[in-house]
């Protein structure tokens, strides 16, 4: 064994263990454990929960990826996925933790008093989640594929079962304990291999600095100056500047990003776990702040990785690097099949331009920037061993947030609350583990046999969550008068209009050949792509909704006093079940 | 009651404030005035670009810090504390 694999097992395993201890010492004994931790986290520790419960595999592996190759369009990634939490903070959590509740179906059950409004509120939940954790899936078992060269079907099998001994045996208590500890490993993966890049690149170690620096050559000239250069030689749009389709569909999909990010039911959860009104405002600043640190890494791990890449294959303008020669990542990768490389011009030299018909890296997948940027830096053993612990504590403590989410919304929404509500609470702790094991084996089958629509699901969720959850999760709050059946009426269409625009674009339920309309030029609706509907779909929602409300009867009088009970921290007690 | 009704008012007035300045660093200086900002140079930053990078996200969690003071002073104010 080689003393980079060395390494990883001991990184990988060694991080596994922490979790089963943790998660031993964190068993849960009662619903109030299961489902909320026993309501008793401080707004610090919170924070952190939220970071790794909110920071999956996409944040870790993708996202700077993303950034390398979209330059300023990438920024969208970055707003979005931040400023949802100033949403949360101020429009939602607090008022939701005051009225103190297990899940959001709940909620939603309360202030809509409606069976219907509940069940459509599972339904997004069930469908937003499963389809996120395909993703962290699919993570756990690429991690495990290219690191430990464990196949991908055991890497699948080894994380199933880690998830499930510590998110079935401590339930949202010992979710919330190992989320902290994932948020450690993660975080340091990220950012440590990020500092030694950028006192390579630019001689400063504080990333966020460095990405605004001079180059550590000696030439004085700005690193982002420089990246920009290099890009426009080669024919590609200038990194600065790139706006990904236009500035109103990077507008449209920042505002998707946001209301999806503080409607996602899984995040949401996570502010039933604290004691006050006070501790829930202050767990969305802290969280804010944990994840932040990483969001503000990324989008120089972006711009150095590309960079380094560029400068790889062409050290100097003219002067391309010979195929025989190229470095050990780069044969590691090719095995993978996310690089490729084909000699057009016969010349057994590497030309990378932005020209289809010349450039002849013909694969440069995005998601192996974050992963090869260590091993491309020529980083020690160490810290590539740290990247792979890093992708899986990711992808981990999402899944199992993911999972927590589902098995509460079908035990406690489903069963205890609609179909026998006189189950005890022993009965209901118990079901609320048989039903995380069956969500198990169904999220480890989905990510063996992935659909075919896995990659576009990820925007399915944001939409679904922007365009259902967000605006009647507000309008709640903020509507005293606003009532069930405009509610509803609100969540349909909204969810309707945006599957519709998915599906149109994508084929229905992303079968190719069913997309219709077939004739309509792409992004018809004002350059919006699909992926960022979830805002349109939105403000269709509240429209329907004040319209429906505008014709029909208003709350009742006990709901609009319930409302105003929950804007004033005044009396919030422990999150229960009744 | 009509102490909650106030505490409310100024409750809302304050997310007023917080989501216009929310907005104005994110959609606004991120990318609507993007382009005018980027004549201007923060280090090896173009400052639209730097908006919509680091200053944004840096905003957001001024704001809601910010924001959770504000409240707990009101929440004093009109004695509605827990």
């Amino acid at each position: 064994m080689d003393e980079l694999k060395l390494y990883t097992y001991i990184a990988v395993f060694g991080t596994f263990a922490i979790y089963f201890g943790i998660a031993w010492w964190a068993r849960a004994g009662s619903t109030s454990d299961f489902y909320v931790a026993g309501g008793d986290i401080t707004p610090m520790q919170n924070g952190m929960a939220i970071g790794a419960d909110w920071m999956s595999a996409a944040s870790f592996i993708s996202m700077a990826g993303l950034i390398a190759f979209l330059g300023y369009g990438g920024s969208v990634f970055l707003m979005g996925w931040t400023g949802g939490y100033v949403l949360l903070a101020m429009l939602l959590a607090p008022y939701l933790r005051k009225h103190g509740k297990f899940t959001v179906p709940e909620f939603i059950f309360d202030r809509y008093y409606s069976k219907t409004a509940r069940v459509v509120a599972v339904i997004c939940l069930i469908i937003a989640s499963l389809t996120y954790i395909i993703g962290q899936m699919k993570g756990v078992g690429v991690a495990f594929s290219r690191f430990l060269e464990v196949d991908y079907d055991h890497g699948l099998y080894i994380g199933m079962f880690v998830v499930w001994v510590y998110a079935v045996l401590g339930g949202m208590k010992g979710i919330t304990y190992t989320q902290i500890a994932q948020y450690c490993v993660l975080i340091f993966a990220y950012t440590i291999p990020a500092v030694f890049i950028s006192l390579q690149l630019t001689g400063n170690p504080i990333p966020q600095l460095g990405l605004g620096s001079t180059l550590a050559d000696g030439s004085g000239v700005y690193l982002l100056d420089k990246l920009d250069m290099v890009v426009t030689d080669l024919g590609f749009k200038e990194y600065t500047t790139d706006n990904m389709g236009g500035t109103l569909n990077m507008f449209a999909y920042t505002l998707s990003l946001m209301i999806g990010t503080a409607g996602l039911p899984h995040v949401i959860m996570r502010f039933f776990t604290v004691p006050s009104v006070k501790a829930a405002r202050a767990s969305a600043g802290y969280a804010l702040v944990f994840i932040a640190l990483l969001y503000t890494v990324a989008p120089a791990v972006g711009a150095m990785a590309r960079f380094n890449l560029l400068n790889t294959i062409e050290p100097a303008a003219g002067q391309h690097l010979e195929y025989s020669a190229r470095p050990q990542w780069f044969k590691d990768w090719e095995k993978t099949g996310l690089l490729k490389f084909e000699d057009k011009n016969g010349d057994g030299k590497i030309q990378y331009v932005a020209d289809k018909k010349t450039n002849e890296m013909v694969k440069v997948d995005r998601d192996i920037m974050v992963l090869a940027n260590p091993a491309i830096a020529n980083l020690p053993n160490w810290v590539i061993a740290l990247v792979a612990a890093g992708g899986l504590a990711a992808a981990l403590s999402t899944a199992a947030g993911l999972l927590l989410a589902i098995s509460s919304a079908i035990s406690h929404d489903i069963m205890k609350g609609i179909l026998l509500p006189d189950l005890s609470e022993k009965s209901e702790l118990k079901a609320g583990r048989i039903v995380m094991t069956l969500a198990i084996l169904l999220s480890g089958y989905l990510g063996l046999n992935p659909p075919g629509f896995a990659a576009g699901t990820v925007a399915l969720a944001f939409g679904l969550a922007a365009s259902s959850i967000f605006p009647a999760l507000m309008m709640g709050i903020f509507s005293k008068k606003m009532s069930g059946k405009a509610a509803v009426a609100g969540m349909c269409s909204g969810i309707g209009i945006t599957m519709l625009y998915v599906f149109q674009h994508k084929g229905i339920m992303f079968i190719p050949g069913t997309s219709f309309l077939g004739d309509m030029k792409p992004n018809w609706f004002f350059g919006i792509s699909p992926n960022a509907f979830g805002a349109v779909g939105a403000l269709v929602n509240f429209a329907v909704a004040f319209v429906v409300l505008r014709f029909g009867e208003e709350a009742p009088a006990h709901i609009q006093a319930l409302v105003e009970n929950m804007r004033i921290p005044k009396g919030a007690g422990e999150a229960h079940a009744h | 009651m009509e102490n909650e009704k106030t505490y409310w008012g100024e409750n809302l007035r304050l997310i007023f404030i917080c989501l216009t300045i929310w907005f104005i660093v994110s959609y606004g200086f991120g990318l609507l005035l993007v382009e005018p900002l980027n004549t201007i140079r923060l280090g090896g930053y173009k400052l639209g670009f730097w908006f919509a990078q680091q200053g944004s996200i840096y905003t957001f969690v001024g704001l809601i810090f910010w924001y959770g003071a504000k409240m707990n002073q009101l929440d004093k104010k009109y004695n509605v504390e827990e």
